[in-house]
């Protein structure tokens, strides 16, 4: 099986928030919500000062908290590498997978089931790219098997410094920012 | 300068999140109120208590079956997939608290039933005859009374040890990861019970024994909410920010007067006074343990969910 992953180049990321304008797109999120959104960071003292961007989004975890709280079993762990996914006829809008998030990525979509990412499994499971990755006009989000050792993400983990978010909650995400 | 700025704002997360209201902590608290109702009707069932016609036992199951109603109303009204609420007895999931949690509610009302049927209030024998002849079955059968109790004890057991570790499981927020949640929630459910009964009760001598158990409650109680704050300020960043909620940070007041003052300290001394100084037995303290138990349940529901990790990485890019 696969093992998809998201690498991100916070050296070439700009913040434009193309992919939150694609992501909302292409996959109808509803006014108001965001399945995707920019994190801008700035540490230092004036005039030496150092900013990280980030778009950040689900973790597609491999330790995924969401999935083991769900009562429902509509929170699973796809058979297509791995991607965190939400089976919306099952669930029932107790939000304990909302609680069990530490990036917060999920939210409850207007008619009542937790949305969130899902690496547009539509377009991956026919061998495209997430809407995301697809359009950053800076080319800074990479998508591909870390299983695979020629893939993109692979190459670029194993040459550049990186880093995940909250990797202390023992989530063990599949978001990658290279510094 | 640190400084981190996010662009989403989703309703329910943003700032913090705010997924759970009162409904959640209306269930928790009926939850663990039933619970302790259920041990203590339990208890009585086991040591034969039910001979006595004046015994709590028999009023109690019937006042739980209606609070636990109550509580399931509440959990019901908090989905916000309403349609949906029938698929959590679809399936069971391992490793989902609340799973457990639900098919422990579905186990908790035959007994309660079973724990009212032992005993068929005076004013309705007559007009309920197929109960009636179900109960005289039943108290012909000791052995089925006694597996009543048993299973009273230990559903109710598992009942108020579920609504702490359903909060605890979350690691994600931190004000809730702690593992002597649940024995907290379960003291406290037994403590309101014990109020509860010790309020409502017949009977001089089983009022005096819940007096008496409903001290020891309090006094454990305390004991956890000291362990459970040496547990946070000993242990990592994110759990000692957790715990500053309440140590000097927005609940401090609520909980300390509300929770650890009124809701515990007066009432353990007026019923210390009660139990030793043989001073009238007051309702004002059964009711200030109740009170006390539901304004927990708000504070632990809503200081969760204002604890979260940070998910800035300065260490790393300085």
């Amino acid at each position: 099986m696969a093992r998809f992953a998201m690498v991100i180049d916070t050296k070439k990321c700009v913040g434009c928030m193309d992919c939150v304008v694609a992501c909302k797109t292409e996959n109808d999120v509803p006014e108001g919500f965001n399945r995707d959104w920019l994190a801008y960071e700035t540490i230092g003292k004036f005039p030496n000062l150092h900013q990280e961007n980030r778009s950040e989004r689900c973790n597609h975890c491999d330790n995924p908290p969401c999935v083991y709280c769900c009562p429902c079993g509509a929170s699973y762990i796809s058979s297509l590498g791995g991607i965190v996914l939400v089976d919306q006829n099952k669930c029932s809008g107790c939000k304990a997978c909302i609680a069990a998030c530490p990036y917060n990525a999920r939210f409850i979509h207007p008619v009542g089931y937790a949305s969130k990412c899902t690496f547009c499994e539509h377009r991956v499971k026919h061998g495209g790219k997430p809407a995301c990755v697809e359009v950053c006009p800076t080319h800074c989000m990479y998508f591909g098997d870390l299983d695979d050792p020629m893939s993109d993400v692979a190459q670029l983990l194993k040459a550049r410094k990186y880093h995940t978010l909250i990797p202390e909650a023992g989530t063990e995400p599949n978001v990658y920012y290279l510094i | 300068m640190h400084e981190l700025v996010i662009t989403r704002n989703n309703p329910l997360i943003d700032p913090a999140i705010h997924i759970w209201g009162w409904e959640i902590a209306v269930y928790l608290f009926l939850g663990g109120f039933v619970a302790g109702m259920m041990m203590i009707s339990g208890y009585f069932i086991l040591t034969g208590r039910t001979k006595n016609t004046k015994c709590s036992c028999f009023l109690v199951p019937i006042v739980a079956i209606f609070l636990l109603s109550i509580g399931m109303l509440a959990l019901f009204l908090d989905l916000s997939y309403k349609e949906h609420f029938w698929r959590m007895y679809v399936t069971f999931q391992w490793w989902s608290p609340m799973s457990w949690g639900a098919w422990i509610l579905f186990l908790v009302y035959p007994i309660l039933i079973a724990n009212a049927l032992i005993r068929i209030p005076d004013e309705i024998k007559g007009k309920l005859k197929l109960l009636t002849n179900f109960s005289e079955k039943l108290n012909k059968r000791p052995f089925l009374i006694k597996i009543i109790g048993s299973a009273s004890m230990i559903v109710g057991g598992l009942l108020g040890t579920y609504t702490g570790i359903l909060l605890s499981s979350f690691v994600a927020r931190p004000a809730w990861n702690n593992s002597m949640l649940w024995i907290l929630f379960l003291v406290s459910g037994l403590s309101t019970a014990a109020a509860f009964v010790h309020l409502v009760g017949r009977d001089a001598e089983e009022r005096r024994m819940l007096a008496k158990a409903d001290n020891g409650f309090l006094v454990a109680e305390l004991i956890i909410i000291c362990l459970i704050l040496i547990g946070f300020l000993t242990s990592s960043k994110v759990h000692i920010q957790a715990v500053n909620l309440i140590l000097g940070g927005e609940y401090t007041a609520t909980f300390w007067i509300f929770v650890v003052f009124i809701g515990i300290v007066i009432p353990l001394f007026i019923q210390l006074l009660a139990v030793n100084l043989k001073i009238r037995h007051t309702p004002v303290a059964p009711i200030l343990v109740i009170t006390g138990g539901l304004i927990l349940r708000f504070i632990i529901v809503s200081m969760g969910q204002n604890s979260q990790w940070n998910t800035a990485i300065y260490d790393i890019i300085k």
